[in-house]
């Protein structure tokens, strides 16, 4: 290696730490915040790695039983939202590739473009017409505004990629357009659906202007239920920033280890809910 | 019409019109429950929208037809214009900053290096996170005396801020979240068009002897350039409804210095419940994010022609 590549190594790594360094010490630092007793957590200068760890902030925050219900709320609203988004926008997105109907796109695109709380005035006022304030049902139709275009937009992407070879052949062997999409494009089209899944989940899951309108005490998503844990106790960090991790974490993962399919995913439609 | 010719013979009995089954049937069937979700979520609530912004519409009391009175109002209510005033620095601060950084973090990514992959998905990490959980966690890095930033700045002798606790500080500080969490956005969006770059114009600006900066100036720059004005125009869009960061962290505060459009729009709308004066700020909403879109779109061409211009 000549010095002039060596010097070249160098400057890339120490780029390379550079750019990483604000995530990876943003995450390390609520992990600390989360592991701390609060005579850590508000000692000056801060501590960072104590020398007692309080496993007890994540008990207290997994003990009461409230999180658990908002977990499964949270489960409920985004598994709902995911699967109806996943059964009428998958066959909507092959409709669209195959008739060509790139017009169509529009609406996503004005989707994409309205502030979520444009959606929240009149819908909040027709599920309180309709009597569903005290349900999870107005937050699971409300967050399809997130994941029916994202399921549809990423779809339309990725049949359009898919031979048509195959699924000609098929309907001329008197499949109907049915069979053909049920039995020769869906399993082609797996890979793309599994994409459109986990962006789906994510932003749903991560979603919190349409809970803080629509929820009620029984009804709270984990980011409202953080959200609202915030305002009361204010000053005891190690179990707030417990909760927030835990609130995260299923979409930290998700984002290491599908780390592929979201690039892909959000190269190919850069897109984003609410 | 399509729908209707089409369906026809198939609810007719199976024998009356047998060359007509040759035909091979729409794909409509496909987009249809689609369209009626569509239809249900986002047309019908636009067109109930713009409805409600015509009228005096409070809950718990009777509405009434106002015409354009609530777009009047609009125009002379000072917090609303400041609101704007606000939403513009906010969004021109988080646009350009995250457009340079992710620009040279894709520069980096662009390269290979063991554990690319893994350290590409560390960094998109912000961007896919919570933001009300990390938001909690900056507003507890923002604490003025027991928060890490200001121990950090003590560290190399830049006295304590007051962050997003002060009116002058605050939206600056609010954009060093928003850069943070979305700097990833632009860089995949870069990284995707250094992948589609041919390298023979790098290969002869080796050989004229170019130094990194003047490769990266006069080559990568201006074929990146579609990506990058991508990038702004999706950012553009993202950080003018910036809410869940904001809202988390400062709620417009302090005071109503950090107050944007959409945080404004919140509370006429589910604080003082007036559903139709937010109706109202909700179309203007729209759209202005429209505007500056065309705006954009509009500089692009302008810029294109004046390159080809130039080049002539």
């Amino acid at each position: 290696m000549t010095p002039r590549q060596i010097i070249g190594k160098i400057g890339l790594w120490l780029s390379v730490f550079v750019i990483v360094s604000p995530a990876i010490l943003f995450f390390l630092w609520m992990l600390s915040l989360s592991l701390k007793f609060e005579i850590d957590n508000a000692a000056y200068p801060p501590v960072f790695f104590p020398e007692h760890i309080a496993w007890k902030n994540y008990a207290d925050v997994l003990a009461s039983n409230r999180f658990v219900t908002y977990f499964v709320n949270s489960l409920i609203v985004t598994g709902s939202a995911t699967l109806l988004a996943l059964m009428v926008g998958v066959p909507a997105g092959y409709g669209i590739a195959r008739m060509s109907a790139h017009k169509s796109a529009i609406v996503i695109l004005i989707a994409r473009i309205t502030p979520g709380l444009s959606y929240l005035i009149p819908l909040f006022l027709l599920f309180q017409w309709l009597g569903l304030l005290g349900t999870l049902v107005p937050q699971i139709i409300i967050h399809l505004v997130v994941t029916v275009p994202i399921v549809i937009w990423i779809m339309i992407g990725y049949f359009e990629t898919t031979p048509l070879e195959l699924e000609e052949a098929a309907l001329i062997d008197g499949a109907t357009r049915w069979q053909v999409f049920r039995h020769v494009a869906l399993p082609i089209a797996k890979p793309g659906i599994a994409v459109a899944f986990i962006l789906a989940v994510i932003f749903s899951w991560n979603n919190f202007v349409f809970g803080i309108v629509l929820a009620g005490r029984e009804t709270r998503t984990l980011p409202v239920a953080v959200y609202n844990m915030i305002s009361f106790d204010q000053l005891s960090w190690g179990p707030l920033a417990a909760a927030a991790l835990i609130v995260t974490l299923p979409v930290l993962l998700l984002t290491v280890f599908a780390q592929r399919q979201i690039v892909a995913g959000l190269t190919a439609g850069a897109v984003k809910g609410g | 019409m399509s729908v209707l010719t089409q369906s026809t013979p198939a609810a007719a009995p199976s024998d009356a019109a047998p060359e007509k089954e040759l035909r091979p049937p729409s794909y409509w069937p496909f987009v249809v429950p689609a369209l009626v979700v569509v239809l249900a979520i986002i047309i019908f609530p636009w067109v109930f929208t713009i409805w409600m912004s015509l009228n005096e519409w409070k809950v718990g009391s009777p509405t009434t037809f106002v015409g354009l009175s609530n777009y009047q109002r609009l125009t002379s209510d000072p917090r609303f214009l400041e609101a704007v005033v606000h939403t513009i620095v906010y969004t021109v601060l988080s646009v350009l900053l995250p457009l340079v950084l992710g620009t040279f973090a894709a520069v980096v990514f662009h390269q290979k290096f063991p554990g690319r992959g893994f350290l590409r998905g560390v960094f998109i990490m912000p961007m896919m996170a919570t933001p009300v959980a990390i938001a909690l966690v900056w507003t507890m890095m923002f604490h003025p005396q027991l928060g890490v930033l200001n121990y950090l700045l003590s560290l190399i002798g830049i006295p304590a801020q007051l962050w997003v606790f002060h009116p002058a500080t605050v939206i600056p500080s609010l954009v060093l979240v928003e850069t943070w969490q979305w700097t990833p956005l632009v860089m995949l969006i870069v990284l995707g068009g250094l992948a589609a770059i041919p390298t023979e114009p790098y290969e002869s600006a080796q050989i004229d002897g170019a130094n990194l900066w003047q490769v990266f100036r006069f080559i990568t720059l201006p074929l990146i350039m579609p990506f990058l004005f991508i990038a702004g125009m999706i950012r553009m869009i993202d950080a003018v409804k910036s809410f869940d960061i904001i809202f988390a962290i400062t709620q417009g505060g302090p005071g109503s210095a950090s107050e944007t459009i959409n945080i404004y729009l919140y509370s006429v709308a589910f604080t003082y419940y007036d559903l139709g004066y937010g109706s109202a700020i909700a179309v203007v909403f729209f759209l202005l994010i429209v505007l500056l879109a065309a705006v954009m779109l509009y500089a692009r061409q302008r810029m294109v022609w004046t390159e080809i211009a130039s080049d002539a």
